[in-house]
């Protein structure tokens, strides 16, 4: 894909970072508002498909690392929610050991945790790995859209603006 | 005389699940709402989460929310070797 022109590249630098700011958002909020990792990540991994429409796909092949999406995002989301499940093992699988019973006094560092316990990390934890498999599909499906065009595959990239 | 077997114990099975049948709810008629009473009433008691449907999904229910996570990861695996570089050019 062909960079779309200068309007649509600089509406793009305006928004594209909102998208982010209200993934997070939701993610971080997935625990008490409708929504939640899932559907934030969806929202953050949309930046990504933003970018390659608006800058085409040579530019954002050249920023992106997909290593980071990789072990940074994808698998770490899935190991935090597995540890996190794994260390209630001392009461059963998933138990919710931060938890603690409406109106119960917290102190010290639990005062700084949300009364909902594991659930809140989940949520996060879940959303990291969301973002981080919908950018690899989005990555790993624009890579190969090329790969069966054949041996008369043109040396420019092919647009669709002009 | 394998196949007799096989009949013998297909019966017997079938017979087992119409009987067993009986024991279903009527559509629309859940009968008792234990689970549903206990969810309600101490999923904001317990946890103190504003969400119900959240405690449900990460807490009552986590181990349904890894195999959703699970199925994902297994998604992604399959989109990467589909559309994994191929023809020697590697």
């Amino acid at each position: 894909m062909r960079p779309l022109s200068v309007v649509v590249r600089t509406g793009c630098d305006f928004f594209a970072w909102f998208m982010i700011v209200f993934g997070v958002n939701i993610v971080i909020h997935g625990y008490m508002t409708p929504g939640g990792g899932f559907q934030g990540g969806a929202i953050i991994a949309t930046f990504l498909a933003f970018l390659l429409v608006a800058y085409g796909g040579k530019k954002v092949l050249s920023w992106v690392n997909e290593k980071i999406y990789e072990f940074l995002f994808e698998e770490l989301g899935l190991i935090c929610f597995f540890v996190l499940a794994l260390l209630g093992i001392g009461n059963s699988f998933f138990y919710n050991f931060l938890a603690s019973p409406l109106g119960a006094e917290r102190t010290g560092i639990m005062s700084l945790i949300s009364p909902a316990g594991t659930t809140v990390f989940m949520s996060i934890a879940v959303g990291i790995e969301v973002t981080g498999a919908l950018s690899l599909v989005i990555i790993a499906m624009f890579r190969g859209i090329r790969q069966f065009a054949g041996p008369s595959l043109p040396e420019e990239e092919i647009g669709h603006d002009r | 005389m394998k196949k007799y077997i096989f009949i013998v114990s297909a019966i017997v099975l079938g017979a087992l699940v119409c009987g067993a049948l009986d024991n279903v709810h009527p559509y629309g008629d859940p009968g008792t709402a234990l689970m549903d009473d206990y969810f309600l009433a101490n999923s904001y008691k317990s946890l103190s989460t504003q969400n119900i449907v959240t405690s449900i999904v990460f807490d009552y229910r986590g181990f349904d929310t890894i195999g959703e996570a699970a199925v994902l990861f297994t998604a992604v695996c399959a989109v990467g070797a589909l559309f994994r570089e191929g023809r020697g050019r590697r």
